[in-house]
């Protein structure tokens, strides 16, 4: 037990957590720009498995970390344009188009995963993302060694959260899609292009989910494994509840879930009576509690859900 | 450059053949976009579907194989549209599968001194009652405190696996094989076979009680009224008297119910004991089911035998011609998202034109 009051035990549970957080706060803000639009695009499961194959899988045949970033990042943009297709143009019904999305994009990225490299009993590895220490900054007594000593991913995540609140309340940009998302109607009464920003909403969610992805398999693990992103995308659809569609939120709700997978991979195996499992289900578990506690102070964007047809 | 516009016309609703037939071209269009996947790999996709369906219908013994894989389809298929109805968006079945399960082996490791129709029976409500309550949880926190039914069932499949793990990594665990696979459960509670020489069991018949259940309660009794009308609009609901949060509660704790039957199912018809992948995603597949057969209980039976079809048939066609076994994800997914888009033809024309 001593070990739970040593600094360094601290530093490298808070360091784990900004990690586990990373892939949270970026299919969080994805899906906050989603549903800020209207759409709520339960397809975030499926794209991040697709974004960890695709980044898995460049990285394996070209050794080259940026492409499989770019093309993960490309191949969620690409689901958010289908996802805006049905849900958008089309004005399907959102729950199901987005289950449809996850369905088939995870089992695509199974599909291709097999046919390209079989099923060795050992899985392929690939060289991932090294930490990079910022000069100076990681030389902050705990603060550097916690936030300044991550990979590039976990940079960009950190960055993309005062973009997104910048994008979001800050400019036109951001007011035509709060826009739609609360009264599409009135947003086109002042000429906003409802179809055009939801479009552009979801393919700015569907890039920032994939590129969620790929940090499974290129920075967290070297791998790709079945059911690799195990629910996170799920447990970001209720942290844009919790964040109540605020990015700054987003991020202290990621790194509060962060925290709780972290302690978790920690405590593993510091106690023998209490199976590893509790452990496991714990982030599931405190997400649901979290949720019936902001339930009702929960604000959704007022378009949430319905389809816009212009007569 | 001349740009295509889509638009969609209002229209009334289509005669009852179009609805009849629309889940068939959806069937037929997505095979047609799956083949896409199969060519990619040089597979030629009629030789593959060929394969895929003789090796679901090809044989007495492909037959029956694919019945049995039918019954737990029809099983969470049913619980999802019956959830659907109501609008309780229950993604959960999956989970409510493995409480059913979960609560099946637990009676069944008890080695109780029942005859067999007693313990049979006694671990088919064990099984109902567990996913009713893996159920009612999120259909109670849905309909009283307005929790998001989505998230709420989804994350409660992780927390049942992570239990059914804990469960199968400890004191389940095989002490012979150490292998995380629970000891079997006692013969007398095990289904009986239909026929002799095959794997079918009793859970067909009860998946096919579930459909008569189904089309029983939906469409002959206030309760079915009431729930068709609370999935059909809540506010009109209340204007007339219908208590939507009761009709959600009850609608959470049937489909719970029907999807811990499955896992019932498999414990006691197929396996005799439980194990981590007691189900391979039988509780998603349902919601394509349910979808596919328009959350009509006739049509979700189809569905279901369709899509054991698919999924038997998927395991002939990766054998015989090394095609992935995913491929029959691939192809519930796109079906799912195919036959939504033919649903929108039951609503509106589509007018493709030039845009001036």
């Amino acid at each position: 037990m001593s070990s739970f009051l040593t600094l360094p035990f601290w530093i490298g549970f808070l360091a784990a957590t900004v990690r586990v957080a990373t892939p949270l706060i970026l299919a969080t803000l994805g899906e906050t720009f989603s549903e800020r639009s209207g759409v709520l695009n339960l397809g975030i499961e499926g794209i991040m498995m697709f974004g960890a194959f695709a980044g898995f899988i460049t990285v394996f045949l070209t050794k080259n970390l940026w492409l499989g970033v770019t093309l993960a990042t490309l191949s969620g943009l690409l689901f958010g344009l289908f996802m805006a297709f049905l849900t958008v143009t089309l004005g399907l019904n959102q729950h199901v188009s987005g289950l449809g999305i996850t369905i088939f994009a995870t089992g695509l990225a199974y599909y291709l995963y097999r046919a390209i490299i079989g099923s060795p009993t050992v899985p392929p590895t690939i060289t991932p993302f090294a930490t990079i220490s910022i000069p100076l900054l990681s030389k902050i007594p705990i603060i550097g060694q916690v936030l300044f000593n991550q990979t590039i991913i976990t940079y960009f995540a950190l960055i993309a959260v005062p973009i997104s609140g910048y994008l979001l309340f800050k400019t036109n940009f951001g007011l035509s899609i709060r826009s739609v998302g609360e009264n599409p109607e009135a947003a086109d009464a002042v000429g906003v292009n409802v179809y055009k920003t939801r479009y552009t909403s979801l393919m700015i969610a569907g890039a920032l989910m994939g590129l969620s992805g790929a940090f499974f398999t290129l920075a967290e693990f070297n791998m790709f494994l079945y059911d690799i992103v195990g629910g996170r995308g799920w447990v970001s659809i209720a942290l844009v509840i919790f964040a109540n569609w605020v990015p700054a939120k987003v991020f202290w709700g990621a790194l509060l879930f962060g925290g709780i997978d972290a302690i978790g991979l920690r405590l593993q195996g510091t106690s023998i009576s209490v199976p590893f499992q509790v452990y496991l289900m714990l982030p599931y578990v405190l997400t649901i509690l979290v949720l019936i506690l902001t339930a009702r102070k929960a604000s959704a964007p007022s378009a949430l859900l319905k389809p816009y047809r212009r007569e | 450059m001349e740009l295509i516009s889509i638009k969609l016309e209002k229209r009334n609703t289509p005669p009852v053949w179009f609805q009849i037939l629309t889940p068939f071209i959806a069937i037929l269009i997505s095979l047609a976009i799956s083949s896409i996947f199969l060519l990619i790999l040089k597979k030629n996709p009629f030789t593959a579907f060929y394969y895929m369906f003789a090796g679901a219908v090809g044989s007495k013994f492909a037959f029956l194989e694919m019945l049995v894989k039918a019954s737990p389809l029809i099983l969470t298929g049913i619980a999802v549209a019956f959830a659907f109805t109501a609008k309780y968006w229950n993604i959960g079945a999956e989970g409510q599968l493995y409480a059913g399960a979960l609560a099946a082996t637990w009676f069944g490791l008890m080695k109780l001194p029942f005859s067999p129709v007693v313990y049979v029976l006694v671990i088919i409500i064990a099984g109902i009652v567990a996913g009713a309550i893996w159920s009612f949880i999120p259909g109670y926190l849905k309909a009283k405190l307005k929790v998001d039914d989505v998230v709420t069932t989804l994350l409660m499949n992780y927390v049942m696996i992570y239990i059914v793990s804990a469960l199968l990594n400890g004191p389940w665990r095989d002490p012979v094989t150490m292998y995380p696979s629970s000891p079997s459960i006692a013969p007398n509670a095990y289904f009986p076979k239909l026929i002799p020489q095959s794997r079918l069991h009793l859970g067909i018949i009860i998946s096919l009680l579930a459909v008569a259940f189904m089309w029983f309660i939906i469409k002959k009794t206030k309760l079915g009224f009431e729930i068709r009308a609370t999935g059909a609009s809540s506010r009109a609901s209340n204007f007339l008297g219908i208590n939507t949060v009761k009709s959600i509660i009850i609608v959470s704790i049937i489909s719970g119910g029907i999807a811990g039957l499955a896992g019932v199912g498999e414990v006691a018809g197929v396996q005799y004991h439980l194990i981590q992948t007691i189900s391979p995603g039988y509780g998603y597949s349902g919601i394509v089911i349910a979808m596919l057969g328009r959350l009509n209980p006739i049509g979700v039976l189809l569905a279901a035998i369709y899509f054991a079809m698919v999924i038997t048939g998927a395991n002939v066609m990766s054998y015989n011609l090394h095609i992935p076994i995913y491929i029959s994800d691939v192809i519930q997914g796109i079906t799912l998202i195919v036959m939504l888009m033919m649903l929108l033809l039951f609503e509106y024309r589509i007018k493709i034109g030039r845009r001036q």
